[in-house]
């Protein structure tokens, strides 16, 4: 294949010569799929070569013939008009071969379909749940999981007039805070699901996309053959922030696989201890930066503004400067209708209870109330 | 023709004037004429919203507008292109040839005619309204797959009103076409005399019945899931956002017909007068067009070969798409053959309808690909497929319909266009075209998701080139506007025949035609039909 990429590159080169436009000329072109590193990816990537190849070989038939008249029957040569209007020997051929054509290209395809609906015999599961706009991966069998979401520099330079170049950017737009990390020849399959609305989770190097879809379970399968980091996006429009909600894949070894999610478990156990002792002011306001900057940022802004009316202020707004148990119901139970999800099945009750105090007296809310995460386990019941 | 006749001819031809011609008109040409000029303005509508999104995606990073706003440019785009150019651009051109072709005075009911063309200004009003609402205009994709639309803010019931006054407006052209092509023949016009247009139009009426209800169901479900307390698409409440995107691309297959048969029509009205030789396979041309629209019921699904379903549904939907290729295949080989040996000449509607034959098959090719339902997996949701669905609706749709109003406007208007100012904006427009969508099918395969306002700096180049092509299409349009004002104005006399190779019955009537068609009817046989 290495063969027809140089064939590619060589019609991209010439066609940027075309413009003569030095940025233009001395940038690198990305012109086709990437052959992946599953056995499904490489099969659909043979399967979409075969047609473009077959398609290629119609068009030049169908327009040289085309082009052939356009040059050869013009008037202005002198060309007569035939008087033909039907051949029924001609409309037989040109609808038979192309029923030969399509029949020789459904047998691979056919093929290609039956082994990615084979999901069953797997080593492992991992559950992809979309969310307005991040990705939740849950390790089903060590029975771990975790939020992955566009890495902080990516998120501040793509702000609407930022200032800050992307190009400084490492893996602009493509970069998460905590990768999918999976072990290379392994049998994994996916589940892909939503809290909210349709998403779409994608990796090219893996060879599909799934829609992540409310209410639906989606099998899928892949066995990485290679160690390496692998990026995709949300390839489903699901809101605002759709083009913002990276996927990265890290394949590695089984052994250090392994030893990751021993470092899963332990960290995942920290995480949730502290439910039930009081915390102070300054602990709560700190841990609720971090997860009002993971969790609600997106739409209600680092700075508490929001984008009204779509997405309200929470400076000064009714529900943050309101009674505490309302504003906690609404952060647990979300807002139907409206992007305001639901997040009581996202965090844990520490993260509830600092994110609250956090957003009631942070942007210049004087709340001076404090919730502890034994009054979030309460409210709860 | 008698006295009596005569009589009647003038006396109708007392009609208001000024603005009360036009809204109280029941004049098939009048309101081909309102319609086209809906069209034409709702085309730089639609032209200058995708200018916002080639704008904001000429460099990475976000420069102009924000991610919100940019998806409601998105949404918007689609809906005004879709409904509001090509569908009434479209029924513009049969409101003004139907008659004329088949050899009748006028439409079969020229108040529904009325109607169902003012209805269409109240429809875009309240859909561009939308744009000045707390929460500002739809953001959904014009798919409106729940539950992301159901998180729309005020324009949500804006938006499905005007979708349903488009639908009603479809449906009642659509009663009018079937009833004038079944109705108001000449004697002698059977209908496989009828002219290839006439015949596209009289399926894509049928297809347009037939799928219209359809959607405005779904729109109706969407309503009643905000407002009125129901859950047909929300899992929570036992509902299914699957069961949206099934309803929605039962629509919406054979809507992508309703938009390219017509077209299919005016290319092949196109290819025989410039090639001065008859249509190549009449018989199978009206064949092919009705088994496309047949097996477009058929392959809804591969919209959404990704959503999830099981393997058999997944043969069934690839098979029956890959089959659309044996009549589209047809058609094309039977322009090709109309071509063939025939005495050539490339005034601008012939270029235009060739591009058609050339761009619309790539486009072709590109959805044949996409039928392969495992590399489907890949491209689906790509810029790949925003490649292919512009190659059959710009290159395809819209440069049937241009070519058509090169072909006809000297018949409307009683005068020549400017032939040079045509060609320039036909090359200017066939060139840039291609620097705006070519490019699109690399990104998509290298991996660049539709419908996102930024991206990865991979996909920088081939951005920045689709823009610039972007700009220069939109900018050539421009001149597509000056050449038609021109041509109304002034221009060389037309004769009646125009076209040295041109056949059927719009030729005989004096150009500009008389304000009803046929008064009497004309005698049609085998020598003075199409073919």
């Amino acid at each position: 294949m290495g063969h027809s990429n140089t064939r590619c590159r060589l019609l991209g080169t010439t066609a940027a010569v075309v413009f003569l436009w030095p940025q233009i000329a001395a940038a690198d072109y990305a012109l086709n799929m990437t052959r992946g590193v599953t056995e499904l990816s490489r099969e659909f990537y043979d399967l979409h070569m075969l047609i473009f190849y077959i398609c290629c070989a119609i068009a030049a038939v169908v327009f040289g013939v085309m082009f052939w008249s356009i040059f050869n029957h013009r008037k202005s040569r002198g060309a007569v008009a035939a008087q033909f209007h039907h051949s029924t020997r001609a409309e037989l051929i040109w609808t038979i071969i192309p029923i030969i054509i399509l029949v020789g290209m459904a047998v691979p395809a056919t093929k290609a379909l039956v082994k990615m609906e084979s999901t069953g015999d797997a080593d492992m599961t991992i559950k992809v749940t979309g969310h307005q706009w991040k990705w939740r991966y849950d390790y089903v069998e060590p029975g771990f999981g975790f939020f992955s979401a566009l890495a902080a520099d990516s998120n501040e330079a793509r702000a609407l007039r930022s200032g800050k170049d992307p190009g400084a950017v490492d893996n602009y737009l493509l970069n998460v805070d905590h990768p999918l990390v999976v072990p290379v020849g392994k049998k994994i399959r996916f589940l892909t699901t939503a809290n909210d609305v349709v998403h779409a989770w994608w990796v090219p190097a893996l060879g599909w996309k799934r829609d992540a879809i409310p209410g639906y379970i989606n099998e899928s399968w892949a066995r990485v053959d290679e160690p390496g980091i692998y990026r995709g996006q949300c390839a489903e429009l699901c809101g605002k922030d759709h083009g913002f909600m990276p996927v990265v894949l890290k394949a590695v070894p089984e052994d250090e696989y392994f030893a990751w999610v021993e470092e899963m478990v332990v960290a995942q156990a920290d995480a949730s201890a502290g439910a039930d002792r009081d915390w102070t002011r300054e602990e709560l306001m700190a841990k609720g930066e971090q997860v009002y900057t993971a969790f609600c940022a997106a739409c209600h802004q680092p700075n508490g503004l929001g984008i009204p009316p779509a997405f309200p202020a929470l400076a000064g707004g009714a529900i943050a400067t309101g009674p505490v148990d309302q504003h906690l119901d609404r952060v647990i139970n979300g807002k139907p209708g409206t992007a305001m999800a639901a997040f009581g099945g996202q965090l844990n009750d520490v993260d509830l209870a600092a994110v609250v105090t956090y957003e009631r007296n942070a942007f210049g809310n004087s709340a001076g109330d404090v919730l502890q995460p034994a009054a979030v386990k309460a409210a709860r019941k | 023709m008698s006295d009596a006749v005569m009589h009647g001819h003038e006396h109708h031809d007392h009609h208001p004037t000024g603005w009360k011609r036009w809204l109280f008109t029941t004049n098939h040409k009048d309101i081909g004429t309102l319609y086209l000029t809906l069209a034409l303005v709702m085309f730089f509508v639609g032209g200058a919203m995708a200018m916002v999104i080639r704008l904001e995606l000429m460099h990475p990073g976000l420069q102009y507008v924000d991610p919100q706003f940019f998806n409601s440019m998105a949404t918007l785009h689609a809906l005004v292109m879709i409904f509001g150019v090509v569908m009434p651009g479209t029924v513009g051109f049969a409101n003004w040839l139907i008659p004329m072709m088949i050899g009748a005075p006028d439409m079969a009911l020229p108040r529904l005619n009325n109607w169902s063309f003012w209805i269409l200004p109240f429809a875009f009003s309240l859909l561009l309204l939308t744009l000045f609402l707390p929460g500002g205009g739809p953001a959904g994709g014009w798919t409106l797959y729940p539950p992301l639309m159901l998180q729309t803010g005020a324009a949500m019931p804006f938006v499905i009103f005007a979708i349903h006054f488009m639908g009603a407006s479809s449906i009642m052209g659509s009663i009018n076409i079937i009833a004038t092509i079944f109705n108001m023949r000449a004697p002698g016009m059977t209908f496989m005399r009828l002219p290839l247009f006439v015949w596209t139009w009289l399926i894509t009426s049928f297809l347009l019945i037939a799928t219209i209800p359809v959607l405005a169901g779904a729109v109706t479900m969407l309503l009643t899931d905000k407002y009125f307390g129901t859950s047909f698409f929300n899992a929570a409440g036992g509902g299914d956002p699957v069961l949206f995107q099934h309803v929605f691309w039962f629509f919406g297959h054979p809507e992508v017909y309703i938009l390219i048969l017509p077209s299919f029509g005016i290319v092949s009205q196109i290819l025989p007068t410039f090639s001065r030789k008859p249509l190549f396979g009449y018989e199978s041309m009206v064949y092919a067009t009705a088994s496309i629209a047949f097996l477009s019921f058929f392959v809804w699904a591969h919209h959404k070969f990704t959503v999830g379903m099981p393997l058999a549904g997944e043969l069934f939907f690839m098979y029956a798409t890959m089959s659309i290729a044996v009549p589209t295949g047809v058609k094309v080989f039977n322009w090709i053959a109309t071509m063939w040996r025939g005495s050539l000449t490339f005034e601008t509607p012939m270029l235009f309808a060739i591009a058609f034959v050339v761009l619309f098959t790539i486009g072709g090719f590109s959805g044949l690909m996409l039928g392969i339902t495992p590399a489907d997996f890949q491209y689906h949701d790509t810029y790949f497929v925003v490649a292919h669905f512009h190659y059959v609706l710009v290159t395809g749709a819209v440069f049937g319909m241009l070519g058509g109003v090169y072909y006809w406007l000297p018949k409307w208007t009683g005068h020549m266009y400017d032939e040079t100012l045509g060609k320039w904006h036909f090359w200017l427009s066939a060139i840039s075209v291609n620097v705006l969508f070519f490019p699109q099918h690399f990104l998509g395969l290298a991996g660049m998701p539709r419908r996102i306002p930024d991206y990865a700096l991979q996909f920088a180049e081939w951005n920045f080139i689709s823009s610039i092509g972007g700009f220069v299409f939109g900018l050539s349009q421009l001149l597509f506007l000056y050449i038609i004002v021109k041509c109304i104005r002034a221009g060389a006399k037309a004769s009646d025949q125009v076209w040295d190779g041109a056949h059927g019955l719009e030729w005989t009537l004096p150009s500009p035609p008389p304000y009803h068609s046929f008064v009497s009817p004309p005698m049609v046989t085998d020598a003075t039909a199409h073919s």
